[in-house]
């Protein structure tokens, strides 16, 4: 029954090569960690019912000390430990060394996003691995510190800001078939480091695609642009960028929502405080409007709000895309 | 800087009533908030502390509530996003700073260290009683910093986060840094009070266990304060002057800032457990009734994981991005901290061996801090070793682990000694069946709450959510029933103790038949401890100690055979 | 030094209160010499807690200037080497005369203990004075900390207003003083031959070409242009140590000040001079820790 738990219980689906090695490794520190919590609890037990205080009874005397058991079980331990200790760290550097010729994808982390970049020019804000084939991703942050964590493959690295971290993983099964996402059963990965507000729902699927579709995917994510019109390419650059996650399009204004609501927003007036300043001053929401409040979107506040939208640098959205979202913007009512 | 203050001029004038002691000696505010009675001090601490305790309880209730559904059980106008980062930063910040760290030293160390020395104070009252200022001026600061903006850094005030957060972190480190000095003088004080103040005949290895304990646990406050007081200053100076060291968008780096704080607050945790670990060596062989089992081991082993508490800071940043070398070492080292800790172990099970075990309160909470501690104590495996570290790090299955260690080790262990030495801070006995029944509901309440996270961290659940995926919602229910089970046993437990204060029968001066100095005094003691330098016998020789029914205490038995010298060398 | 002077608790009878011992033995303490002890192993402590909190500072110092040497070698040309250096010479004095001041205290020499706890007190304030220079020397020239730091608000001119008119002027200031210099170069040439009036019309169009409150010739924000980036650190680490050590010379003077309130009292004689003893040893920590803030914050070479 035991084993039963240990199994079923403990984990999530082992779906990357060094899950079971790892899980393997668990099983092993459980098993030993079991034996020696029965013993020591067991003993404690076993005294208790032994020579609890009762009339007829008292202690007897025996050694206050014996260095030959103590030694015994200061030394047992310890190479059991220098055991664990061994398999750990050499299963760790596998999991730190990345293959050579792996596909590596960029991990963009920011407040409260993920941004996934292909080596062909496609980003996605779920993340879409091929099965089977070793994948580097490389890890940044923009702003705070993230962690990038899929508990199927059991890799975790943090992201830190101004500097590269990287990890890998080779998926060993598809979470299903087709390029379209309802068909999946995707996996999950979850921002580990505690990063502020949205902390806990910077959470995304993970697609795994057998390799001929993964590649279709690519292609057909790399060029949004060019195959589609303006308005639904910026929704999907509304969603995939992250805009979603601090906006509603519906009107929804609880505070699920950071951002202001943005349907029907397209030419009203409203009242900013620009920064520095204290008075508020009133602008309409036109195209130059937009693009100001995604490049700098602290310049300018909106009465009542707060600060801490991410800055969207020309390397986070091209010109081109803010285009886009505008024209979707505009069809929000 | 004359010595002679009014309060020691009025005990003197009553300290030759025989019914006098320290409660009733003088009376009137200002005679406790600047006395300089280490046993005074203890009790100020005491009360401190479990308001903290409280508070801090009740902000985990409130988290455990919130998490009942994936979505969060309480709307947007009470927990937001935001209010549930709250909840859990200053539940992490107030039970670190103001409850776990100041705990046993600060009541329990301060009550009973003198008096096992059989001295008459701690080496420097002034400084113990500016310590215990301290604490209330750092506590005031954390208060500022709830009422105030609050604070959402999480406890372990990473940046950059801490440096651009809105919420009051200079507050907060202001606070901590104030409670860090706290610390530092009460470390202080015990090391001189140990070194310089023991009475003739008390060696090094006669000093009972808990002494050691606390001298440990005092090396580390010492070795380690100073360097968490810098970084908060460096924190501080990050906010206000933008010095940049930690920050990456002046060119610092972040992940110093985390070298800093692990190199503080990992020995932190010892400095935790390390009192926790004295008050069960205490009990475990007054309440079996057997000399402790390897004395020296224990001894030894205390002093051990202060030093090698030291040297393991860098395994809560096995996912940090430090180097494969870097973390390779500090797990090796991390497995070589875990020994010591497993001899003690061994030898509070051993000390049952052959005993006549007493299962009074104390006692119960002794034998779940073994079973409680074990538990903790063995899943710190899964975490120092590098590949199962890396999956399970920042998930449920670390916050269990450290509640198992810190609460299940610590908070029981503390409650433990309250009620083994609360018949003689306060003079009274309290009531066994509900000291039993209250130590049972918290240890099942305990179980309940945190074996559920074990598994949900191991099966991938972040911490610091406040909403989560559906498949881990029956965990989470399990365990809100069990926090709240917890939150009545450990209310019960209070109460207990305090309905003994005015129901209570009047406790001899030794109930449960311990050997060391503290219980040769009546219970409570008098103003001056001692009118004498006692006799210093074996810490743990019951062999001239004799059940007098009629006083419901122990006594020295004049007929038993006096063994010479001690069991252990 | 202070442990060859035997301290005689039994000496002092003259207040009958406490069991007949010396009026400073608290009650607590059985004998003078173990209150004595007691202290000296307090102080001993503390130092170390002192030594641990700078440690933090010296680690952060020491891994900057391994990952950013240019910074450090830019850097500590803006800090005064002279200054620093009188200081430093002010403080070994000021160690002397505290560790004078013990002595006295311990031969019970009172009008010598009063004397030297009073040159000590002034030589503390005489380096908070040339601190006050080095300072304000310092925030004249923009070198505070963080982005208001002239060096960072020079490479960040795209980040406000203030920054892009800083930054212009010093590209302005920069080209004028080329200009400048090659006019010099031409003059030099001149004044090879014609020595006599020039140098006085150099300066005046020196100074009416550089009217604003921006550029003083060399001394204006440019010639901060060429400051390797992240400078800013430097002085953030610079301000923490001395400000922190700064802050510790302070506590030092109200420690000193209170013991030549008691020593003028008549407080301490060679049964009692633990307060004495105690302070003098923080001061020395105090400054042994400038000896190695002054060759590592003045002093580097690459």
């Amino acid at each position: 029954m035991l084993s039963l738990l240990a199994d079923s219980m403990f984990f999530p689906p082992e779906r990357s090569t060094v899950a079971g090695t790892v899980d393997g490794l668990f099983d092993f520190i459980y098993y030993l960690s079991l034996f020696f919590f029965v013993l020591i609890v067991g003993a404690m037990v076993y005294f208790v019912m032994k020579y609890y205080q009762r009339p007829g009874h008292t202690e007897q005397p025996s050694p206050s000390h014996n260095e030959t058991l103590e030694i015994t079980w200061s030394v047992i331990p310890s190479i059991l430990v220098g055991v664990i200790f061994f398999f750990g760290f050499t299963e760790y550097l596998n999991m730190r060394e990345p293959p050579e010729n792996a596909y590596e994808i960029q991990v963009i982390a920011s407040k409260w996003n993920w941004v996934f970049k292909y080596p062909n020019g496609a980003e996605s804000s779920d993340l879409h691995i091929p099965v089977n084939r070793d994948v580097k991703f490389l890890l940044q942050s923009q702003d705070v510190l993230h962690s990038f964590y899929i508990p199927a493959f059991r890799i975790k690295m943090d992201c830190v800001p101004a500097r590269y971290t990287s990890t890998w993983t080779r998926a060993t099964e598809t979470t299903g078939s087709g390029l379209d996402e309802s068909s999946h059963k995707p996996l999950r990965l979850f921002c580990a480091e505690y990063c502020g507000q949205q902390h806990s729902i910077m959470h995304r699927k993970v697609f795994v695609h057998d390799t001929a579709e993964f590649d279709q995917w690519a292609e057909k994510a790399a060029n949004i642009l060019e195959n589609n019109p303006p308005e639904v390419a910026g929704e999907i650059l509304f969603k995939r960028k992250g805009c979603a996650q601090c906006h509603s399009v519906d009107g929804d204004n609880s505070a699920k929502y950071p951002g202001p609501p943005l349907n029907g927003q397209w030419g009203t007036e409203r009242q900013v405080i620009p920064r520095g300043s204290s008075s508020p001053k009133t602008v309409t929401m036109d195209e130059n409007y937009v693009r100001q409040s995604i490049r700098q979107p602290n310049s300018e506040i909106v009465v009542g709000r707060k600060p801490g939208m991410t800055v969207f640098t020309p390397q986070l959205l091209k010109d081109e895309e803010i285009t886009a979202i505008i024209a979707y913007l505009k069809t929000l009512k | 800087m004359s010595t002679i203050t009014p309060e020691t001029q009025t005990a003197t004038g009553h300290n030759d009533d025989p019914s006098s002691n320290y409660l009733t000696c003088t009376s009137g505010f200002m005679s406790w908030a600047f006395t300089l009675d280490h046993k005074r001090i203890g009790v100020m601490y005491l009360v401190g502390i479990f308001a903290a305790f409280f508070l801090g309880g009740v902000l985990a209730l409130m988290l455990r509530m919130h998490l009942l559904v994936p979505g969060g059980l309480f709307p947007d106008w009470m927990v937001s996003l935001d209010g549930y980062n709250q909840l859990f930063t200053l539940h992490g910040a107030v039970m670190t700073f103001l409850f776990i760290i100041p705990s046993i030293p600060g009541s329990l160390g301060n009550f009973v260290l003198p008096l096992m020395v059989g001295a008459k104070d701690v080496a420097f009252p002034r400084m113990n009683l500016a310590s215990f200022h301290l604490w209330v001026f750092g506590a005031i600061f954390f208060l500022i910093a709830l009422v105030t903006t609050g604070l959402d850094t999480g406890w372990t005030f990473y940046t950059p986060y801490s440096i651009e957060t809105q919420t009051n972190v200079i507050a907060a480190t202001i606070g901590a840094f104030i409670l860090g000095f706290s610390s530092i003088f009460t470390g202080l004080n015990f090391i001189v009070t140990v070194n310089t103040m023991r009475p003739p005949g008390m060696t090094w290895f006669k000093m009972p266990l808990f002494m050691w304990a606390i001298y440990a646990t005092a090396i580390i406050q010492i070795l380690a304060t100073p360097v968490l007081g810098i970084t908060l200053l460096l924190l501080m100076g990050e906010r206000l002057l933008g010095i940049g060291i930690f920050d990456p968008s002046m060119g610092g780096d972040p992940v110093l800032f985390q070298h800093f704080f692990w190199f503080y607050s990992h020995p932190a945790v010892y400095i935790m457990i390390l009192p926790a670990m004295g008050i069960m060596s205490e009990l475990m062989s007054v309440y079996s009734r057997k000399p402790i089992f390897g004395y020296t081991f224990i001894a030894y082993s205390s002093i051990a994981i202060a030093l090698l508490g030291f040297l393991v800071w860098g395994h809560h940043m096995f996912v940090s991005g430090q180097s494969p070398m870097a973390a390779v070492i500090f797990s090796g080292l991390t497995f070589s901290v875990s020994i010591p800790s497993a001899i003690k172990v061994f030898n509070w099970t051993a000390t049952m061996y052959k005993g006549s075990i007493n299962l009074a309160t104390p006692m119960c909470y002794a034998l779940s801090f073994i079973f409680l501690f074990s538990i903790g104590g063995l899943t710190g495996l899964f975490l120092g070793a590098l590949a199962t570290d890396i999956h399970l790090h920042d998930t449920y299955f670390v916050v269990a682990h450290f509640h198992y260690v810190m609460m299940g080790g610590t908070v029981i262990a503390f409650v433990g000694g309250l009620y083994h030495w609360w018949p003689k801070m306060f003079g009274v006995m309290y009531n066994e069946f509900f000291g039993r029944l209250f130590c049972a509901v918290v240890f099942f309440g305990f179980n309940l709450t945190f074996l559920p996270q074990f598994v949900m961290g191991s099966r991938g659940m972040p911490r610091r959510y406040a909403t989560y995926v559906e498949e881990y919602q029956i965990f989470h229910v399990l365990s809100t029933i069990g926090a709240l089970t917890l939150g009545i046993g450990m209310v019960g437990a209070m109460a207990v103790l305090v309905v003994s204060l005015f129901k209570g029968r009047k406790a001899p001066a030794n109930p449960w038949g311990a050997a060391t100095l503290e219980w040769t005094c009546t219970s409570p003691p008098p103003y001056y401890n001692f009118e004498h330098a006692p006799h210093v016998d074996s810490p743990y020789d019951y062999s001239d100690l004799k059940y007098d029914a009629q006083i419901g205490g122990y006594v020295k038995d004049p007929n038993a055979p006096k063994k010479s010298g001690s069991d252990h060398h | 030094m202070s442990a060859a002077v035997e301290t005689k608790d039994q000496a002092h009878h003259e207040d009958g209160d406490h069991h007949g011992h010396s009026p400073f033995q608290a009650h607590h303490f059985e004998t003078m010499q173990q209150q004595f002890d007691a202290g000296k192993l307090g102080i001993w402590l503390f130092l170390f807690t002192e030594i641990l909190m700078f440690s933090g500072l010296f680690c952060a110092y020491l891994i900057y200037r391994y990952n950013h040497p240019e910074v450090f070698l830019y850097a500590h040309k803006q800090l005064d080497t002279t200054m620093g250096a009188i200081n430093t010479v002010v403080l070994i004095v000021s160690s002397l005369s505290m560790a004078w001041a013990v002595r006295a205290a311990q031969l019970s020499q009172k009008k010598l203990l009063v004397f030297m706890l009073s040159v000590t007190l002034a030589l503390a304030g005489v380096f908070l004075v040339i601190k006050y220079f080095e300072y304000t020397h310092k925030f004249d020239i923009g070198l505070f900390t963080g982005r208001s730091n002239v060096m960072y608000q020079l490479q960040h001119p795209d980040e406000s207003d203030h920054n892009r008119e800083l930054y212009d002027s010093a590209i302005a200031a920069e080209h004028e003083e080329e200009a400048e210099h090659k006019e010099e170069e031409a003059h030099a040439v001149a004044e090879a031959e014609q020595e006599d009036e020039h140098p006085d019309e150099h300066s005046d169009s020196h100074a009416s070409s550089h009217g604003d409150s921006h550029g003083h010739g060399h001394g204006g924000p440019e010639q901060f242009l060429d400051a390797p980036r992240n400078t800013q650190i430097f002085f953030g680490i610079y301000y923490m140590m001395t400000g922190l050590h700064g802050f510790h010379i302070v506590f030092g003077m109200v420690a000193i000040g209170w013991l030549l309130y008691r020593s003028i009292r008549g407080d301490f004689s060679s049964e009692y001079f633990g307060p004495v003893d105690y302070v003098g040893l923080y001061w020395h920590l105090v400054d042994l820790i400038w000896i190695y803030l002054f060759p590592l914050l003045y002093l580097i070479r690459s």
